[in-house]
């Protein structure tokens, strides 16, 4: 599977004054207020701000797996804001691969065939899905783990099998929820680095929430959101990264973002 | 596809064993209901069902065989007489008092029969013949009634409502629906057996001729013989087992059994069905937000369903045949007939399809966010 793409002109996803206000109570709590944001193909956006800023809900939205109160939303250049629930799913399958905190693999299919999961999805023939899967799993680091249960993996390769499974679908898009948490720096470096190479060689949007400082050194970008708003966001990314760092981490994290 | 459904049925071993355990449950329990329904409607027209008659003739109103009154028996000449009837007999169902070697009365049904003739003869003879019953006081009688009447073999001499009575064979499985067991006998015994007058019958066995059409010879009888009713064997055979299973309502009895088995099953499977669906909820969640559409999942429960329904119907029908082979030598006949297993195999798969349903709006409700959260 060739899925090397060029950095387009044209955003991969843009969301333009997002709003999302859950409903509680008579006034509703707003999550989301006037966000702005675009995302390129080749491009690795990290998200990042403190626990109810609204990171997820915009990731969500992005993923067109929450629908936004008011704003538009364009991935791969459709409008997807008033689509109906039925509608959204063929647009998350043909553009969007998800990669969850806590892998969200099925533990009783195996590795491959948490791989093959996506392509049977995407409607690929049961033994050219096989092969497909072997082969996005070798891309990987996992050829030989394709007949393991995700029980008798580590955290690290769990998650790569859960990249896998999310780049089997070959999307434009990849959106990850906290994709190192769960892992050891060692090893959330090593997955980090593979998402860097999926934005910068094979030309995916990838929009990466995190808490983790550590992360950004392998950022093309950070966006900071406190509050459902958008803070600053800016290239190149040492000094804007190390504002945002900052401003929310502090100088006392010593950080090196050079 | 890869093999989620099955696998999730699998993984969680005793999740699995609880499912089939409901499943068993409910296919036992509708089996034996509805097996008892069967084998007790059955029973009720056995009599008539193995006759070899074309059309009955009774006393007017007569709702059922065991209810049949006397009437004279000169009325068979005439029956005889009537063009296309083949051969006519006089037949004999009455209640009356068996006396047991150790005193106690039982109360019998003595079956009163022309052993030269082919109609009305008792079937499944396994001890001695019907021909046997020409033997002054000979009778048969059945091997599930052994130890209630006090019989062990033939040859054995007992009182039938004073009068003597001789074992001369033994049938198997002619059961009587009520308590009273068959005895059958020549017709001439059963009249002493039951004091009827010597020139009376209950019924006229009519044999019609090949080629003969029932409802003509019905209108003839009927035209030619005064204050009688003419029913076809079907007929006679249809309101006896209607005036037992639901005039009674023991019937109706067993069909609410069977009822509420379903009810039970259904509310066990759903009930396990929809735990298994939560256990897999995230998993679900996962789905959707691949992009999974909704019928993929539902196919997934379905196919859950469907793999549990079949299991349980497999591993419940071993335990209803054992239960309906158990039953051939008790007091109660649970019949099995092979459309029934059809029946019941579709039966099944439709309850475990159902119950899935409680568990696919669950999930068609499920919000795929659920995947962010932890």
């Amino acid at each position: 599977m060739n899925m090397k793409r060029k950095t387009e002109a044209e955003p991969a996803i843009s969301v333009r004054n997002l709003t999302k206000t859950y409903a509680e109570g008579a006034a509703g709590v707003p999550a989301l207020r006037g966000v702005d944001v675009d995302v390129c193909g080749g491009e690795l956006m990290l998200l990042m701000g403190p626990s109810g800023s609204g990171k997820t809900t915009l990731l969500s939205i992005m993923g067109c797996i929450l629908t936004a109160t008011s704003g538009s939303v364009r991935v791969a250049g459709r409008e997807v804001t008033g689509l109906t629930e039925k509608e959204l799913p063929a647009i998350r399958l043909a553009h969007i691969g998800f990669v969850f905190q806590g892998f969200n693999l099925f533990p009783t299919l195996t590795a491959g065939e948490n791989v093959e999961l996506m392509l049977d999805l995407k409607g690929v023939r049961a033994g050219e899905a096989k092969r497909l899967a072997r082969s996005v799993l070798e891309q990987v680091g996992l050829g030989n783990k394709y007949d393991s249960y995700p029980s008798d993996l580590s955290g690290g390769q769990k998650q790569r099998v859960a990249i896998a499974r999310a780049l089997a679908g070959n999307p434009q898009i990849i959106l990850a929820d906290e994709p190192t948490a769960a892992l050891d720096s060692h090893t959330g470096r090593n997955v980090m680095e593979l998402m860097r190479r999926l934005a910068h060689e094979d030309g995916r949007a990838v929009i990466i929430v995190t808490h983790d400082p550590r992360m950004v050194e392998f950022a093309d970008r950070v966006t900071h959101i406190e509050d459902g708003v958008i803070g600053a966001a800016a290239e190149p990314l040492p000094p804007v990264a190390e504002g945002i760092l900052t401003h929310n981490y502090g100088k006392a994290a010593g950080l090196n973002l050079a | 596809m890869p093999p989620l459904a099955r696998r999730n049925l699998f993984h969680d071993r005793v999740r699995l064993v609880v499912t089939l355990t409901g499943i068993v449950f409910a296919v036992v329990l509708i089996v034996i209901e509805l097996g008892l329904f069967v084998g007790f409607t059955t029973t009720t027209s056995g009599l008539i069902d193995h006759s070899n008659v074309d059309l009955w003739v009774t006393s007017k109103h007569v709702p059922y065989i065991e209810l049949g009154a006397p009437f004279s028996e000169r009325k068979l000449y005439q029956v005889k007489a009537v063009p296309g009837v083949e051969e006519a007999q006089k037949f004999i169902t009455r209640w009356t008092q068996w006396q047991c070697p150790d005193g106690r009365q039982e109360s019998v049904q003595i079956v009163g029969i022309d052993p030269d003739s082919m109609l009305g003869r008792p079937w499944n003879v396994v001890e001695g013949s019907v021909e046997d019953l020409k033997i002054p006081d000979g009778i048969l009688v059945d091997e599930l009634y052994k130890q209630k009447l006090g019989v062990t073999r033939v040859g054995e001499v007992f009182e039938i409502n004073h009068r003597r009575a001789r074992v001369v064979g033994f049938t198997r499985g002619i059961r009587a629906f009520t308590t009273s067991p068959y005895i059958f006998t020549s017709f001439k015994n059963a009249l002493d057996y039951t004091g009827m007058p010597a020139d009376q019958t209950v019924y006229i066995q009519v044999k019609l001729a090949p080629g003969a059409d029932a409802n003509q010879v019905k209108r003839a009888i009927l035209e030619r013989v005064r204050d009688v009713d003419v029913v076809t064997n079907h007929q006679f055979s249809r309101m006896t087992q209607v005036y037992w299973m639901f005039t009674t309502g023991a019937g109706v009895a067993v069909l609410l059994a069977a009822a509420l088995g379903l009810v039970v099953g259904f509310v066990v499977v759903a009930q396990t069905i929809y735990a298994t669906t939560m256990d897999h909820l995230k998993e679900f969640g996962t789905l959707k937000a691949m992009g999974a559409p909704n019928r993929y999942i539902y196919k997934v429960i379905l196919t859950q369903a469907a793999l549990s329904g079949v299991m349980g119907y497999v591993l419940g029908m071993f335990v209803s045949l054992f239960v309906v082979r158990a039953s051939q030598s008790g007091g109660a006949a649970i019949l099995l007939p092979w459309q029934m297993a059809i029946g019941m195999f579709f039966l099944t798969l439709l309850m475990c399809m159902g119950a899935a349903i409680v568990s696919i709006n669950k999930v068609t409700r499920l919000d795929p966010a659920i995947v962010f959260k932890g």
